[in-house]
């Protein structure tokens, strides 16, 4: 006989309290009638995301974060699906090599990367700003985007493209018309996750912009002043509303037509 | 006037690292034929096919199609097409548009496009499946679209990799069927690959059996069945005895042979291929040896065995003999069922010399 463990449903329980009572709380306090971070709670008060939207400053870190995670996403999305077709599609010479070395950002501690990137780019004689900081989300993001793809490459046969050269097409026509369409969930995805882990990256953006802030860092400069406290409360309840949003839309653009090959391949 | 060299294929080499694929072939079919490549998986066949399609350019060789060279080509260019195993339907594309897909460059009207598509779905007996995406269509359905998507290019040669292998028994017969009368009908060469020995007999005008990258035998497949050129080819297509046999005296004309635990006898040399090595076998079919409890008079070579196994298939049953000394068991079959031999009873079995093959 079977006896419900009631242990482990404690443990979970924990577990998720653990792990979201901190995230709830920026939202909850976001709403709350006052300076200071602390219970009980005064009144409920609109006043800080009406005071986070008229901020100029913010609103040029968000135009800025967009601009870095938009570029960052279609350079790396595009890296990684020449890389991923090259992995799964032909005998490439060092593939585990360079394969390593592609996903190598994912292990490297990103104050390393950070440190060695300005060191070069001012030895450049290069201006620090939105650039730099872009082409480090590019090394950054990369190694996700690939993982994406190279898995939604494996998954369709290799003789659809064979077929497609077969009845005429050549390579150009054939990625057109066939591998693009196909694989264009995970490019989607590929791009959307790539978007929020360049949105929401701090370390890199901190040593490489200089007066060009991104959100992550405008709201690091705002927690030094008490006052301004709330209306980061506000700002972060929103990002995190936003990006797990896109996440999830990202998880299922990945998935679908995958999960069940035989229903609703097409997209 | 048929073109007998339609497809030429010279000195064809195909070396993946060390493993050779296919091993210095030289091959040529005719225009309109329906040739098979029949051999074991890991022989060679589909590589062949493939370096036909151009999916593998060969490591040494030439390849010509209709008199013009395509060995670099690649297989946009090539006049021919393809039925891929497992059919490769584009899955973001209904029946219409896969059909279409190879029409592009024809630069034909929309009238002209249905046209085509409806002509070659008509030939594969599919029509009325133009909206369907790939993943509402059958097995067999979607063998037709491939055949009808690779049809509608009005190809020189036809390609087909083991169209029928994930198809059921019943449906694979009729496809047989289906596909030699549409061959027939359009004219068209096709070369079809298969592992299933069947499949190729019933099908083709010519079979060649392949093995370690080597074509062993080009044949009709009566040819094939009645004078295999060696112990493989003998053991590969349909069901054969192999008794090991002794050269006991050879001269230009005759050749005195011992046949292992039954007998010799004397054989006039030019009823055999002259390509002998000296471990030689003789080779029966299993319907080639009579069996009765009584002796055979009309045989010329009587064995005394003892029935051991009866398989009844229908049509014809299978006997397999123990007979002294020889280790495995002698299939003989029968069209007629004997109900008078039993499993156990001792019988006779008769051998006329004129069914009497050598390979080794």
């Amino acid at each position: 006989m079977y006896r419900k463990n009631n242990s482990l449903l404690v443990y979970c329980i924990f577990y998720f309290l653990f792990l979201y009572i901190p995230v709830f709380l920026l939202p909850i306090f976001s709403f709350n009638d006052s300076f200071h971070m602390v219970f009980p709670l005064k009144g409920f008060t609109f006043d800080w995301y009406i005071e986070m939207w008229n901020k100029a400053r913010l609103h040029q870190a968000l135009w800025n974060s967009i601009k870095v995670g938009v570029i960052a996403s279609i350079i790396s999305t595009f890296i990684a699906l020449f890389a991923a077709k090259a992995f799964t599609r032909y005998r490439v010479k060092y593939s585990g090599l360079s394969y390593g070395a592609i996903l190598l950002p994912f292990i490297i501690p990103e104050i390393i990367i950070a440190v060695a990137f300005i060191v070069i780019w001012t030895s450049m004689g290069l201006r620090l700003g939105l650039i730099p900081i872009t082409i480090s989300h590019v090394l950054y993001c990369t190694p996700f985007c690939l993982l994406i793809l190279i898995s939604r490459m494996d998954g369709f046969d290799k003789s659809l493209e064979e077929a497609s050269m077969d009845l005429g097409e050549n390579i150009f026509g054939t990625f057109w018309r066939v591998t693009f369409p196909l694989l264009l969930p995970g490019i989607i995805a590929s791009l959307l996750l790539s978007f929020v882990i360049s949105f929401d990256e701090f370390i890199l953006a901190f040593f490489l912009s200089s007066s060009d802030q991104t959100l992550p860092i405008y709201m690091w400069s705002q927690l030094r002043f008490p006052k301004k406290l709330p209306h980061v409360l506000a700002l972060g309840a929103i990002i995190i509303v936003a990006t797990s949003f896109i996440v999830m839309l990202s998880y299922w653009f990945r998935n679908l037509g995958q999960s069940n090959s035989n229903k609703g391949s097409h997209i | 006037m048929i073109n007998n060299d339609f497809i030429k294929l010279r000195n064809i080499s195909k070396r993946f690292n060390d493993v050779i694929a296919v091993d210095s072939l030289d091959l040529d079919i005719s225009e309109g034929e329906f040739f098979s490549l029949l051999g074991p998986s890991g022989c060679g066949k589909t590589t062949l096919l493939r370096i036909l399609a151009g999916f593998e350019y060969p490591t040494t060789g030439s390849v010509f199609i209709d008199n013009s060279e395509v060995t670099n080509q690649t297989p946009n260019l090539r006049p021919s097409n393809m039925v891929f195993q497992n059919y490769a339907i584009f899955p973001h594309i209904n029946v219409q548009r896969n059909i279409e897909f190879g029409l592009r460059k024809e630069n034909l009207s929309k009238e002209e496009l249905n046209l085509r598509v409806k002509e070659s779905l008509k030939m594969v007996q599919l029509e009325g499946y133009e909206e369907r995406f790939s993943n509402q269509l059958s097995g067999g359905q979607r063998q037709r679209v491939a055949l009808a998507r690779a049809l509608v290019k009005r190809p020189k040669v036809l390609l087909l990799d083991e169209p029928l292998g994930a198809l059921d028994k019943k449906l694979r017969e009729e496809m047989q069927i289906e596909l030699r009368n549409l061959q027939k009908d359009l004219g068209i060469t096709f070369i079809f690959v298969t592992h299933d020995q069947e499949e190729a007999m019933t099908m083709s005008d010519r079979v060649a059996v392949m093995n370690e990258g080597k074509i062993l035998q080009i044949s009709p497949p009566k040819e094939l069945y009645n004078k295999p050129v060696n112990k493989f080819v003998s053991e590969f297509i349909g069901n054969i005895n192999l008794l090991e046999t002794l050269i006991i005296d050879e001269n230009d004309k005759n050749l005195s042979l011992e046949i292992l635990n039954i007998g010799k006898q004397n054989f006039q040399k030019n009823n055999f291929n002259s390509k002998l090595s000296e471990n030689i076998f003789v080779a029966l079919r299993p319907e080639e040896i009579s069996i009765k409890k009584e002796k055979i008079e009309t045989a010329d070579i009587n064995i005394k065995g003892v029935v051991k196994n009866i398989s009844f298939y229908g049509e014809s049953t299978y006997f397999y003999v123990k007979v002294e000394g020889i280790k495995k068991l002698l299939m003989v079959s029968n069209f007629i069922d004997q109900v008078s031999i039993n499993e156990n009873d001792e019988c006779n079995l008769g051998i006329n010399l004129e069914d009497i093959k050598l390979v080794s």
